[in-house]
């Protein structure tokens, strides 16, 4: 069994508490970090291979880079605690079982990138999580861990603990922003980036829960411990979120050069009821779908981008054979189209009209073109929109039919 | 400057233009819905697709500024597939009623679908419905399935205004806009919401069902609602007569001018043409008050006008001009004043109300032409009465004859009594104007004026911007222009020939009022031209 590095406190009663964080060696990392320049920790994270956990997979220490140097006023770090992609649900065990860590997480993070007031935004839905980590900030703050001239070192941190109102477009982060500003939560247009002009006009860096929390034992370990966890371009281990028919659902975190296959046979305990594997999704409901044999993949951001798919926010979603694809395409895309922010016209227009596709044929009123009609539209509204919504909706949409096209067949034929 | 390349045509524009901005200099038309130049980008409508360089992905154009040796194209196959994918987004839950769409001729949804569009309709599923006819506020009435949620009229009332009453609501493809609680629209440029808005969703309540927008007829002509000289496009229907209960004028659209209103006019100027085609209008010449009034031919009230000019004493008469009228009328009246000798002469009468002003683009001075005559010299000569101290003459009996231009002098700041006294004292009250007021029927002659959509003329506003206005529709009944009207008592009074024209009026002001020497219509073109004094 590989270590548990995220996870290590969460079978402990009192995991969410400072005293037994501290116990377990919590704040050792801000203490070196600390000692170190903010240069040196961006340089180190660069080094750990940490790459974003949120969904985008995007690396940590180039998105800290991205920020202006000897910017005048403020920075701010933002968390995305948002957690909305289905089959997704890691960011609220760790706010709600190792809360301190995303704190000493961010206090080191906003050190390394100059920021002296973080924001998180939580889903508004978490409501426990959100009652967890609050009462964990007001302990932090208690001990002198937030705060004016934390532990003696100088510097300072607020933190500002925000809750989302509901939608999914939120934890895209420049929607995230938007809701954070007091706006409707559109996604603004890119250029210019958060980290050249985000919440309030300020340089934001906006970054995923898991991510943040790996940050001080990155500190306390090194980068080179942490990039040797995992594999070539990605460092460290995961959380996964195995949802749907394996016998034992929940979260695992395993080192990302871990496959899907052992994810779902070995540690989630492989299909109930000696029923066969139809498909997986493996990185929340915008991943492409993988079929029963393209499971060997590793579960790294490039194994599951040479899969054809991605690991997103590492959502994994285990359908078997009593699943009907085009049901399951029905309800992707009832999400898509109820989740469209509508703030741009591909998006809003189109994920309302698959949705009225799918959902036809399904109630067995499909006609032949259907399925090309929503494979075309996919396509052709792909890349043309403001934000990253409408090309994750394509993933689902395009796979489901490509990969069960004769499914769909069976059900128009009908 | 930067340098770049767009369809293979290289231009030079300045850094910071975006891309639509750099090809409509090169006359090539990146379409687009969201994209206004008066307001912020918003990036929504996804229609203004380009490809850069060797970019793969087609960006949009309002959202990419120019940079040194871009290479634009914005006809490849790509984008072309791109633009006929998002009309057929903008279009497959747009209910398609051009038939009784007020907005079908002028519509850049029908514009774009011809030119950019042209698939095969693929949508057969029930569409999204939405609240149609929706007031939002006097002007504006909301179709809200025929919205494609390009989110100008919200920006307008954010960015221009300041007002913010409109917003997006809910989400996804039932997204709608909305006034935001307890709100209305009712801001004093309300209805420009309606001329931003690409599609049929924005209709104007006062147009709409009126005449279809292609039988209407565009002149250019500058708003007379106050001193800024908004430009503006009369739009007027001639071809249909029996349509819109026979008024000629339709309606007044902003026209766009860098250093005036740039895209946008206030509602009380777009709608204050009503009077035009209003059944106070003044058709014929008349003589004689009350009971004893009867219509005469001007052949006969030019003679009858011109002896009674000639009866009184120069300083027994008084002449009130309007700062409505324009500068050629004011040349042939100050000709005129200069050759009789008057000295009572006064253009300013104080409204009752004071005119309200604001920073955008309305101002107090409910007049378009205050300052065109002051600079020819209408104000009271030396010695002479200001219009005020006119009326008390004139009930002294100190003046017996009163030429007032198109003032309503019951509507003015002045007591009521004080004027129906002056009014009733006076043995000669000329009234020269275009509709019927609180005076006129006091009159002994009047002369019915054309009304400034009737002729060609010029305007002076606040800041000394001679413009141009252009004749749209005839004069109404026997009524003539101002100058045509000054001309023929001038002709009568010994002053020479007729003028053939408004631009000859305007010439001969030129050449003798200095403030305006050097100009010409031509000179003045469409914008106008600040005069230098």
């Amino acid at each position: 069994m590989a270590e548990k590095i995220l996870t290590r406190n969460f079978h402990l009663p009192g995991s969410h508490t400072l005293a037994l964080y501290r116990e377990t060696g919590g704040y050792a990392g801000l203490e070196k970090a600390f000692a170190m320049k903010p240069a040196e920790i961006t340089e180190e994270v660069k080094k750990s291979n940490l790459r974003g956990l949120g969904g985008a997979g995007f690396p940590t220490g180039v998105k800290w880079g991205f920020l202006p140097q000897g910017h005048p006023g403020p920075v701010y770090l933002v968390i995305n605690a948002d957690e909305g992609e289905p089959g997704t649900f890691k960011d609220r065990y760790l706010l709600e079982r190792d809360p301190h860590a995303l704190i000493e997480g961010m206090i080191i993070s906003a050190y390394a990138i100059g920021a002296h007031l973080a924001f998180v935004y939580i889903r508004g839905e978490y409501v426990q999580p959100w009652r967890i980590f609050g009462r964990a900030v007001a302990e932090a703050y208690e001990a002198g861990l937030l705060g004016k001239n934390i532990r003696g070192s100088g510097f300072d941190l607020d933190v500002i603990v925000h809750r989302g109102a509901g939608a999914y477009i939120c934890g895209e982060e420049t929607g995230l922003i938007s809701s954070l500003e007091g706006k409707k939560g559109w996604p603004k247009l890119k250029p210019p980036f958060p980290a050249i002009r985000g919440a309030f006009g300020a340089p934001t860096i906006v970054n995923n829960v898991e991510t943040i929390c790996h940050v001080p034992h990155i500190m306390n370990r090194g980068a080179a411990w942490f990039a040797g966890l995992g594999t070539k371009s990605q460092g460290g281990t995961r959380m996964y979120s195995v949802s749907g028919h394996v016998t034992r659902p929940g979260v695992y975190e395993l080192p990302v050069s871990a496959t899907l296959r052992s994810l779902i046979y070995e540690h989630a305990g492989g299909i109930p009821g000696g029923r066969r594997l139809k498909a997986v999704v493996p990185g929340g409901s915008s991943a492409v779908l993988l079929t029963a044999d393209e499971i060997d993949a590793t579960l790294d951001v490039d194994g599951l981008k040479n899969a054809g798919t991605m690991a997103g926010s590492a959502g994994v979603i285990v359908m078997d054979e009593t699943v009907s694809i085009p049901e399951a395409l029905m309800v992707v895309a009832r999400f898509y189209a109820h989740e469209s922010c509508g703030q741009c016209t591909p998006c809003r227009e189109s994920t309302g009209w698959i949705y009225k596709m799918a959902r036809r044929i399904v109630e067995g009123k499909g006609r032949k073109e259907d399925l090309d009609t929503i494979l075309d539209v996919a396509r052709r509204g792909a890349g043309t929109a403001i934000c990253a919504f409408f090309d994750g909706a394509v993933g689902p949409y395009i796979s489901y039919i490509e990969k069960f096209r004769h499914e769909f067949e069976a059900l128009i034929r009908k | 400057m930067v340098r770049l390349t767009i369809d293979s045509k290289e231009i030079e524009v300045a850094e910071g233009t975006n891309i639509i901005e750099a090809a409509r200099r090169l006359g090539i038309e990146v379409p687009h819905y969201c994209y206004h130049p008066g307001l912020s980008v918003a990036g929504q409508c996804r229609l203004c697709m380009v490809e850069l360089g060797n970019n793969p992905r087609p960006q949009i154009g309002c959202n990419t500024q120019v940079a040194e040796g871009m290479v634009v194209r914005t006809d490849t196959p790509k984008v072309l597939e791109v633009r006929q994918s998002i009309m057929e987004f903008h279009l497959i839950n747009h209910p398609l009623d051009c038939p009784v769409c007020d907005q079908a001729g002028e519509c850049w949804l029908q514009i774009y679908y011809m030119k950019h569009g042209l698939y095969e309709p693929r949508m057969v599923d029930e569409k999204v419905h939405k609240p149609k006819a929706v007031p939002l506020g006097p002007h504006v009435m909301l179709d809200a399935e025929r919205c494609i949620l390009c989110s100008r009229c919200v920006r307008f009332c954010d960015e221009v205004t300041g007002t913010g009453e409109l917003g997006i609501f809910d989400r996804g493809d039932r997204s709608e806009i909305g006034l935001f609680p307890g709100r209305e629209l009712a801001n004093p440029y309300s209805a420009n919401v309606i001329d931003i808005c690409p599609v049929g969703a924005l209709t104007d309540r006062d147009f709409r069902f009126a005449v279809r927008v292609w039988y209407l007829d565009t002149a250019k002509s500058i708003c007379p609602g106050c001193s800024r000289g908004c430009n503006i496009d009369v739009h007027y229907n001639i071809r249909r007569p029996h349509h819109n209960q026979g008024r000629r004028v339709a309606r007044l659209k902003p026209r766009f001018n860098a250093e005036v209103n740039r895209w946008w006019i206030c509602d009380a100027g777009r709608y204050g043409y009503r009077f035009v085609d209003d059944p106070s209008r003044l058709g014929a010449p008349a003589r004689g008050r009350g009971d004893a009034a009867q219509e005469v031919g001007w052949e006969e009230i030019i003679p009858l006008v011109t002896a009674q000019l000639r009866r009184y004493r120069p300083d027994e008469i008084g002449v009130v001009a309007s700062p409505k009228m324009a500068n050629e009328d004011f040349f042939l009246l100050r000709r005129l004043v200069d050759h009789l000798g008057l000295i009572h002469v006064d253009f300013r009468v104080p409204p009752r109300t004071p005119g309200d002003e604001d920073r955008i683009l309305i101002k107090a001075d409910k007049n378009p032409n205050t300052r065109g005559a002051e600079l020819i010299g209408l104000g009271p000569r030396p010695g002479g009465l200001d219009a005020r101290g006119m009326l008390r003459a004139a009930r002294d009996r100190r003046i017996k004859c009163l030429w007032v231009f198109h003032h309503d002098l019951q509507a003015s700041a002045w007591p009521a009594a004080e004027v129906g006294d002056a009014l009733r004292a006076v043995e000669c009250f000329i009234y020269q104007g275009s509709n019927s007021n609180g005076v006129s029927a006091a009159a002994h002659y009047v002369l019915p004026s054309a009304a400034w959509v009737e002729r060609d003329g010029t305007f002076t506003n606040f800041e000394g911007r001679v413009q141009r206005f252009w004749k749209a529709v005839e004069p109404l009944g026997l009524s003539l222009t101002d100058w045509e009207i000054l001309g023929r008592l001038g002709a009568a009074l010994g002053l020479g020939p007729e003028p053939a024209s408004a631009e000859a009026c305007f010439k001969a002001l030129a050449a003798s009022a200095a403030p305006f020497a050097g100009l010409s219509y031509r000179e003045l073109r469409d914008t106008g031209k600040v005069l230098s004094a």
